[in-house]
């Protein structure tokens, strides 16, 4: 049987455990009939001409893990930002850890999209928000039909969350091969502020397949900064579907750092519906051996007088491969729109390749669009003048590196976060830089 | 110190170099004049080791080692020194973490560990007063946004760190007003030792007021056609280079 038909007969079974008053038991059946109309997207799509998952999809995923896996803190604790003091969400093989989260109700809502689903007083917020942005294609759909877990954060006005909330999902390994489908909904209230860390982890090199979809809803003059690390092991893949939707003068800031993980693919979409969003999508990517990763974004700029700002940054050694697919949509109405885009990518060896494709629709005639895409090798001249002062090739190498990635690093806004990256990223180059950042 | 012999080079088949000759012992000033695309930078950057060139014939002897074919770090190791014309910028390493790596790189590759901390902050404090570098210049990225001098003055704090036996100063003067040039001369000036030798490149006359040469090579064509003391570099700036070119070709 194809994981396909597997998904599409077990999703009856699925829902039938469900309550039938479930707020979102139409929205599921809907979901998972795209889902059997369309299939699983293959490399005669435009969308996913560089980014083959037949491979990843012959394996015979479980489903519905049993309830009862669970982590010792002591081994999991690394890749919490444990310096730090922060809300957390933790999911263990799809199943929420009370254990390793720390949530609350105080003021807002830092829990799970289970109760948020199954308590009457959510209610509202579930039918004003849920799967309203999320695109109607196949995967995303796939991951509506069974949602039933994930982070729900909702921010009300004029609250600034004071501490950095973690949305982690582990998987055990205790299956020889697990699908998760985490599903995860934020709200951010008028004028409210709130910085969000996701990671996607394995524990074990069994296959993992995740299906994520984020909905992010930024209302008026709300600060959303976002930030997803990617560094799975060499078994997991992901396919990241995130949504954001931003009323005026809202700033959102998503960083993506993909270092890690089998095949990765970043379905990453802003919807600016008011004047005067800000939004930016950063990204760093290295990579090895055969990693794979597809970013794949969309701005689309609706009202006049927006900003967006991408910057994707990669390094790809061996027989890496990585897509920048970014797409700026410009409407007649939003005039004045600044869009900038910048995707730099060096290949470190000669089997490494990087598709790039920037594509820009423009309605409007009063607006300001950029975009530039670099394919290279280091830098002959600036290596040459690293080694004059004494500092070995490859440590020279790690050093331009180093640079290359830091326009995207420098706009991390969690200290602590942005000494882990560095030095996630130190020792993804693979060499000590010699110094404390 | 410094022997080139028959220096022969070239760049996708164009000779650039065409048998140079030089000498140069330690405690000495050579300055090489020449006119624009006469191989002055090329000569510069194949003593330290650029890769990109095709030594063809020649040898480069430093401190009676052929140091052809050494890479350049191991050639910086041996003590040569190379001021850019245009000095590479590195967005996110500060000009103190530069240096320390450098030092500590070179410390290593000698068999030595780290430097202490505290004894490469003395040591930067010294070097930095001496170019007149002030403690936020230091936290900078290292060339991210300098102005010409302030790019020329940190590749000298650098020669002043790393106190190289030879330092080759390509068009050091380029970009700089007269009070930077002031500033970088004099910090040159002070490093001037008995024990090491320097190499300024330039076109102009005008550094050399501040540097004074012992000797004067003009580089024509990828060939030093005359040699002299610091009394040719007035006459070029006088007569510029043609006649030099006239009195070859007579």
């Amino acid at each position: 049987m194809s994981l396909k038909d597997k998904l599409v007969s077990s999703f009856f079974a699925f829902e039938d455990h469900l309550e039938d008053d479930s707020p979102i038991h139409d929205i599921r059946n809907n979901a998972i009939k795209i889902f059997e109309g369309q299939g699983f997207p293959t490399k005669k799509e435009e969308a996913w001409k560089y980014t083959s998952l037949k491979n990843i999809l012959k394996t015979d995923y479980c489903l519905f893990p049993s309830r009862d896996n669970s982590v010792e803190l002591k081994k999991v604790r690394k890749y919490f930002l444990h310096d730090l003091d922060t809300y957390k969400i933790v999911f263990v093989d799809g199943v929420y850890s009370s254990f390793l989260s720390e949530t609350t109700h105080d003021n807002m809502d830092i829990c799970l999209l289970s109760s948020a689903l199954n308590k009457d007083k959510y209610n509202p917020v579930i039918e004003a928000y849920f799967n309203k942005i999320a695109e109607q294609d196949s995967l995303a759909s796939l991951n509506t039909a069974f949602a039933k877990e994930g982070a729900y954060i909702y921010i009300p006005k004029n609250k600034e969350v004071e501490k950095p909330i973690e949305i982690i999902n582990f998987a055990t390994g205790n299956e020889a091969a697990l699908m998760l489908q985490p599903r995860n909904l934020i709200v951010v209230g008028e004028n409210a502020q709130v910085q969000i860390i996701e990671r996607h982890q394995s524990l074990t090199d069994n296959a993992v397949l995740t299906n994520s979809v984020t909905e992010i809803f930024a209302d008026k003059r709300a600060y959303v900064d976002y930030y997803k690390i990617q560094n799975d092991n060499s078994n997991a893949s992901l396919i990241d579907n995130t949504y954001i939707e931003q009323q005026r003068d809202s700033i959102c800031n998503v960083h993506t750092f993909s270092v890690g993980g089998k095949i990765t693919r970043n379905n990453l979409n802003f919807y600016q519906k008011g004047e005067h969003c800000d939004s930016t999508l950063k990204g760093i990517t290295i990579l090895k051996d055969k990693q794979h990763v597809d970013h794949n974004t969309l701005v689309q700029h609706i009202e006049p007088n927006c900003e967006s700002h991408q910057d994707y940054k990669g390094l790809y050694a061996d027989n890496s491969t990585g897509v920048f697919n970014g797409k700026v949509v410009v409407e007649k109405e939003a005039q004045k729109t600044n869009a900038f885009q910048q995707n730099n990518n060096i290949l470190i060896d000669d089997n490494a390749s990087v598709n790039a494709k920037p594509q820009l629709e423009i309605f409007a005639d009063d607006v300001k669009c950029s975009h530039g895409c670099t394919i290279g090798q280091f830098d002959e001249d600036a290596l040459f003048y690293l080694q004059t002062r004494g500092i070995a090739k490859k440590e020279a190498q790690a050093l331009l590196m180093y640079a290359f990635a830091n326009s995207v690093l420098e706009s991390v806004k969690i200290p602590e976060l942005k000494r882990r990256i560095n030095k996630l990223i130190a020792s993804k180059i693979g060499v000590n830089i010699g110094f404390d950042v | 110190m410094l022997q080139i012999k028959n220096l022969h080079a070239s760049v996708e088949d164009k000779d650039i170099l065409k048998g140079i000759n030089l000498d140069i012992n330690a405690g000495e000033v050579h300055a090489i004049m020449g006119p624009n695309g006469s191989g002055k930078s090329t000569l510069a950057s194949i003593i330290a080791g650029k890769e990109t060139f095709d030594v063809t014939k020649g040898e480069v002897i430093f401190n009676h080692e052929d140091i052809s074919e050494l890479s350049p770090e191991e050639r910086a190791h041996r003590g040569v020194f190379l001021s850019f014309q245009y000095p590479v910028e590195i967005p996110g390493v500060s000009v103190t973490n530069f240096i320390k790596t450098a030092i500590n790189e070179t410390r290593k590759a000698k068999g030595l560990e780290d430097m202490p901390a505290s004894e490469m902050l003395k040591l930067i404090k010294e070097k930095a007063g001496l170019l007149e570098i002030d403690r936020k210049f230091l936290s900078r990225s290292l060339n991210e946004g300098f102005s010409g001098g302030e790019k020329k003055r940190n590749e000298i704090f650098q020669m002043a760190m790393l106190e190289p036996k030879l330092a080759i100063l390509d068009e050091t003067d380029s970009g700089l007003d007269i009070d930077a040039l002031k500033v970088v001369a004099n910090g040159v000036n002070k490093l001037r030792s008995k024990d090491n030798a320097i190499l300024v490149i330039t076109h102009y006359q005008r550094l050399l007021d501040y540097i004074v040469p012992d000797f004067v090579h003009v580089l024509i064509d990828g060939k030093i056609v005359k040699s002299g003391t610091k009394e040719l570099a007035f006459e070029l700036e006088e007569k510029g280079y043609d006649w030099i070119k006239e009195e070859l070709i007579s």
